[in-house]
């Protein structure tokens, strides 16, 4: 099979200088590379590998500009060929600037996959809280409901499975971040039939590798992972460093595909989540849904090359 | 809440620096010219203690409370609720710090600028200056525009300093009085660490100055009360 080509940075970037364009790596066509989609196991139907996230960087209160910047990344993000969007209560007023987003795109009942959680320590609360999230993401239904944090677990997911059964909600989960309550994650893993959950996964926090993502593949789960870039910060720290010349096995052209290839090559991975408030940044995250993704053999290469940064 | 002690600052801090600042602005600008009252009650507060006409202490008293209930009902039950949900719980501390002024200050008048001024009082009037005056241009350094300036009885961070230069100009250090505005000046200063600002050090600098000559003045006063009887 003849390798798809992919454009160069320094190709791209070259030609635009002679064009006296904007910077901004294109994205490659369907044409020149592979788009990578993941099946969720419970029902096979298939997700692209980047989603997008919007813990800090959707929460812009009622600035105008800001709204339609965070309007503008949907933009970039869906024309990508993106289509997952996580949120929660807990991420301020994240959700309305996705439903700002989504009615000013007109998309609030087409081509997203719409990831909400629940977040509160009221069972009772919960079909409540769930009922204002979705009028915030101006959307007629959530594809996916999730318990953020495992908080009040036991109640809320019998409240999701019941919404489920009603067909209010097509995909149940749970989430939990930074390698917290890992145990009491992998309990309810294993006693509950869930469709998702959500972990932190990159290459210098891989602790769900040992029996989190394991279980979640013997178990049909799909896999949702967030803080693939810690906050920015390891982002931040291996774009000091040059990328090194075999990244190309991966048709990874920069340190966001390098890092999001790795994670999303996972075979028990679904799709990651970079959350960001720059369209170049989310032109490149989303182009690591392209191409290649990297063996296990590369995979072990990458993850040892960034320790050892 | 489950896990709060695997929580980094970073995990609690929910919005960029630039949102956080362009709150400012924003706020700024729906409430113009009210900051040139927010101006004058301080400036008011400096000439009744300069000047203390009849009833002065009540009044500096009342312009105080007024000016917590400011940042409270402006900002935090308001604009910062909606990308914090912990805004109004400090929404309501500083309702309870202006009810406290109140209650000790005015309804019991024990909050009172009589007597003459030793340097440590002289040294919380001059904080509380700094924090009318000066605390609102710190960021300019920074390149962060006027538009963005926080001022006393408008944002929490210079009343919250301005507060504790009056208080420790009081005639008698009331310590119910400092609590609340110490506890916020160290979420503010956790805050600006957080986001990187240059400026970090200020409140909490300015409560464990305000708490060290606190204490030197009740030590000075105990020493004074056991040698003169």
């Amino acid at each position: 099979m003849t390798r798809p080509v992919l454009p160069t940075r320094r190709a791209v970037l070259a030609g635009l200088a002679a064009g006296g364009a904007v910077s901004a790596l294109p994205l490659p066509s369907r044409a020149q590379a592979a788009f990578l989609t993941k099946a969720i196991p419970s029902t096979g139907e298939r997700i692209p590998v980047v989603g997008l996230g919007t813990w800090v960087t959707f929460n812009v209160g009622r600035d105008p500009r800001a709204l339609d910047r965070c309007a503008e990344i949907m933009r970039h993000f869906f024309e990508g060929g993106g289509t997952l969007i996580d949120s929660s209560p807990m991420y301020g007023s994240a959700q309305n600037t996705i439903g700002y987003g989504l009615e000013k795109l007109g998309r609030t009942d087409r081509g997203v996959f719409s990831a909400d959680k629940v977040w509160t320590s009221s069972v009772s609360r919960g079909p409540a809280q769930i009922e204002e999230s979705r009028r915030h993401w101006t959307m007629p239904r959530f594809d996916l409901l999730q318990v953020h944090n495992l908080r009040a677990w036991q109640g809320h997911l019998k409240t999701l499975f019941e919404m489920k059964e009603a067909g209010e909600v097509r995909y149940v989960g749970i989430t939990t971040s930074d390698g917290r309550a890992h145990e009491e994650f992998l309990k309810v893993m294993r006693t509950q039939p869930l469709d998702f959950i959500q972990v932190t996964y990159n290459p210098v926090d891989r602790e769900v590798e040992e029996r989190i993502l394991p279980l979640a593949r013997d178990r049909g789960m799909a896999v949702i992972a967030n803080r693939p870039y810690r906050h920015s910060r390891l982002i931040d720290f291996v774009q000091r460093h040059p990328l090194p010349g075999w990244a190309e096995e991966a048709d990874a052209q920069n340190w966001p595909e390098f890092l999001l290839k790795y994670i999303v090559s996972h075979p028990a991975v679904t799709c990651a989540i970079p959350a960001t408030s720059q369209i170049e940044h989310v032109r490149e995250n989303i182009r690591a849904a392209y191409g290649r993704l990297p063996d296990e053999a590369t995979r072990w290469r990458m993850a040892a090359h960034v320790e050892s940064l | 809440m489950r896990d709060w002690g695997n929580y980094e600052l970073s995990d609690l801090l929910l919005f960029t620096k630039e949102t956080y600042y362009r709150q400012f602005e924003l706020y700024n600008e729906a409430i113009w010219p009210a900051q040139l009252a927010a101006l004058a009650a301080g400036l008011a507060i400096l000439a009744l203690i300069r000047w203390r006409p009849a009833g002065s202490g009540r009044m500096i008293v009342l312009l105080l409370a007024a000016a917590w209930a400011g940042p409270a009902f402006g900002y935090f039950f308001t604009r910062h609720a909606f990308i914090n949900w912990v805004a109004p719980y400090y929404g309501w501390a500083f309702i309870v710090e202006a009810a406290l002024l109140l209650l000790l200050g005015a309804a019991l008048g024990r909050l009172t600028f009589r007597t003459r001024m030793s340097g440590i009082r002289k040294a919380g009037l001059v904080l509380f200056a700094f924090a009318l005056l000066v605390q609102p241009l710190l960021g300019l350094p920074a390149g962060r525009p006027l538009v963005q300036a926080e001022l006393f009885a408008v944002m929490p961070d210079p009343t919250a300093v301005a507060t504790l230069g009056l208080l420790l100009a009081a005639d008698r250090v009331r310590w119910l009085l400092l609590i609340v505005p110490m506890l916020w000046c160290a979420i503010a200063g956790l805050t600006l660490w957080e986001m990187d600002s240059n400026v970090f050090f200020v409140p909490p600098a300015a409560a464990i100055l305000v708490l060290v000559l606190a204490i030197g003045r009740a030590m000075g006063h105990e020493a004074q009360g056991r040698s003169g009887g």
